[in-house]
């Protein structure tokens, strides 16, 4: 029996602004990791990301990432997306402080 | 210090504007990422986790004022307001825009500053003692010779697609501030028995996943020949160097995998094939550059006012104590402005700082900073009657911290608060640290101690030759970190010894503190420091901290 397929995001860079971002199920590119299409089916996950790698005018990057779904949306599953998705601990800059500001 | 010609002047403003139209055609589509990449990485722009990052050289870690004012002025600009200096003499900017990097690039070219050759399998910027010019035990300036390099390697059509990046890093002193032996070539300034200044030629050292300290290649190497001999290691490296596996491809392997003798005869005939190419031009120039190069004409002054206020200001003592080291006059002191404030990010400065550096370098230290791998600020020309000034000025925005060599001067990289190849955080790691000692009021009583922190085995926190260095991995998603014992980056390096099994993020501290609280048990006597105090008993009683006593039988059946 082939091994369970793990829940996943699209994730990325913006080009311009370098800044993380999710691809949606509505198919627009999101900040917010909550927002992030999770995707549970292996094949569907992979014709989302070919899509999203296609876009590369706009993107730098994209890649499938580890996710759970969690009370307001998807979450993420590994600590380095727990930090793209949060911003780094030395200061309240990147997403947390958009967030928060 | 050396002021750009209009040849320098003319290229760095020429790759600016080449970049802006690469930049332009990124952001039109008319470049794929997979074309604009290599590209930009030439151009020192990174992208990380969560935004790019420029790298910026600050060539053998020499700034003016004028410099350290623009640096402050492109963090204001462009991004958060701070820069993170790096252990490689870079000051690296976390958050600009693509768009805006053009800006920031021409900002540069206007104080004599770019930021080419910072990134890509190319020679990178070349590093100094940041004592340099200024240390009482040095034989001569290593700058020159490190800016003859720098001009040498930039665009070098040889060397633009080397098996893998390329290090170099000088000292004109027998005391090695500059981590000489960890470097793909490692010059260090010696005399000969006639007395006439050369170098002992280092190759082959190296951090990383593979820690080695580099070999003599070389015991005396008349300064004339430098040039045509780096060009020679380079070439030799170039051809035998492998391509064929990024974690084999540095110059260490080379030299390991084919022996230093064969690497040697192979170095040696190819500089005797081009050492004619040379005809005594580099020479010309190195003679320009040096005079360049001249000592500030520094000035007689009574140093009472220093000695007074040294009296009677115990805090200021404790900052002279810990933050000057001595200078060639001896009315003269260098000053270490320790930018690592306990709590603070290890090699962070804002722009306020960064302006303030520049008044006080500009008011009273000749008008030259520089930036030591370790992280810091220095001062290299200081009359000690200017030092209780100074001292004020720097403590009005939070830069007189007495912690120079001491727990709290931690080297750490951005690791994964920042680092797209982290595998760990290593900057909370550095700060809780750091907190941690202050609390308990240890640091003084301590004493040196050098505490180096990366995030990945690719070791740019140098925490293989950390007394005590910690190296943050990612072991099944979850962060863990190893600790290495007894490494030392100077004359005498030395790679550390990993202590055994690493400890999670909350307990990597309680392990820290428990080592330093057995070296506080053990050792022979408060001048014994802690690398002394484990180079005599080994690591035993320091794994004991670590694992307990009760583990010993466990780790003799284990080993």
């Amino acid at each position: 029996m082939s091994r369970r397929f793990t829940p996943k995001v699209i994730t990325a860079n913006d080009l311009r602004e370098g800044d993380v971002i999710y691809l949606t199920a509505d198919d627009r590119w999101s900040r917010n990791h909550s927002e992030a299409e999770l995707i549970d089916d292996e094949a569907h996950a992979e014709i989302r990301l070919i899509h999203a790698t296609r876009q590369s005018s706009d993107i730098v990057g994209a890649y499938l990432a580890d996710a759970k779904s969690g009370p307001h949306g998807p979450e993420p599953v590994h600590f380095r997306e727990a930090f793209r998705a949060r911003g780094p601990s030395n200061y309240a800059h990147g997403k947390q402080a958009e967030r928060h500001g | 210090m050396y002021t750009y010609t209009e040849f320098d002047e003319a290229f760095v403003r020429n790759r600016v504007a080449q970049f802006r139209g690469q930049v332009n055609r990124r952001l039109d589509g008319s470049l794929t990422e997979d074309e604009f990449k290599p590209l930009r990485l030439m151009n020192g722009l990174y992208l990380q986790l969560h935004a790019y990052m420029l790298r910026v050289a600050i060539p053998y870690g020499t700034l003016n004022s004028g410099q350290m004012r623009q640096l402050a002025y492109l963090a204001d600009k462009w991004d958060k307001g701070y820069g993170h200096f790096t252990t490689r003499q870079n000051i690296q900017y976390n958050w600009p825009k693509l768009g805006d990097v053009p800006d920031m690039l021409d900002a540069l070219a206007d104080v004599g500053m770019h930021a080419i050759q910072t990134s890509g399998n190319t020679i990178r910027n070349v590093t100094a003692d940041h004592f340099a010019g200024a240390a009482a035990d040095e034989i001569e300036d290593p700058r020159p010779v490190a800016e003859l390099l720098r001009q040498w390697s930039t665009d070098h059509p040889e060397f633009q697609f080397l098996p893998r990046k390329f290090k170099i890093a000088v000292t004109g002193s027998p005391t090695d501030r500059a981590v000489t032996k960890a470097h793909d070539i490692g010059l260090r300034m010696v005399r000969n028995a006639a007395g006439e200044p050369g170098f002992e030629v280092i190759v082959g050292g190296g951090l990383g996943r593979t820690p080695m300290i580099g070999k003599v290649i070389n015991e005396f190497l008349p300064k004339a020949d430098l040039l045509p001999y780096c060009e020679a290691i380079v070439a030799t490296y170039n051809l035998l160097g492998r391509r064929d596996n990024k974690y084999k491809a540095r110059i260490k392997i080379t030299v390991h995998e084919n022996g230093l003798d064969t690497f040697r005869e192979l170095v040696d005939a190819r500089f005797a094939e081009i050492r004619g190419e040379f005809s005594g031009v580099d020479q010309k120039i190195l003679a320009g550059i040096e005079a360049q190069f001249a000592p500030p004409p520094l000035r007689q002054a009574e140093t009472t006012s220093f000695e007074v206020r040294y009296a009677a200001d115990p805090v200021f003592r404790s900052w002279a104590d810990t933050n000057l080291s001595a200078h060639k006059s001896a009315d003269h002191a260098i000053v270490t402005v320790s930018i690592k404030k306990q709590g603070q990010t290890p090699g962070d400065a804002t722009s306020d700082q960064m302006r303030l550096l520049a008044d006080i370098a500009a008011t009273h230290a000749y008008d030259e900073l520089r930036i030591s791998h370790e992280q810091n600020v220095i001062l290299p020309h200081v009359h000690k009657s200017d030092l209780p000034a100074i001292y004020d000025a720097l403590a009005s925005v939070e830069l007189a911290t007495a912690n120079v060599g001491l727990v709290s001067d931690i080297i750490a990289c951005p690791g994964m608060d920042y680092c797209a190849l982290a595998t760990a955080r290593s900057i909370p790691v550095a700060q809780t640290i750091a907190t941690r000692f202050d609390e308990l009021k240890l640091e003084h009583e301590i004493g040196p101690l050098k505490i180096k922190i990366s995030g990945c085995i690719n070791a740019c926190g140098h925490h293989h030759v950390g007394h005590i260095g910690i190296l943050g991995l990612d072991r099944a998603g979850v962060e863990n970190y190893q600790i290495t014992l007894g490494g030392d980056g100077t004359e005498t390096a030395v790679i550390g010894e990993r202590t055994g099994p690493g400890f999670a993020y909350d307990e990597i501290v309680p392990a820290i503190e428990r080592l330093i609280g057995a070296y506080l048990n053990i050792r022979q006597s408060d001048d014994e420091t802690f690398i002394e105090t484990y180079r005599r008993l080994g690591m035993e009683p320091f794994k004991d901290a670590l694992y307990g006593e009760s583990a010993r039988s466990g780790r003799a059946h284990a080993a």
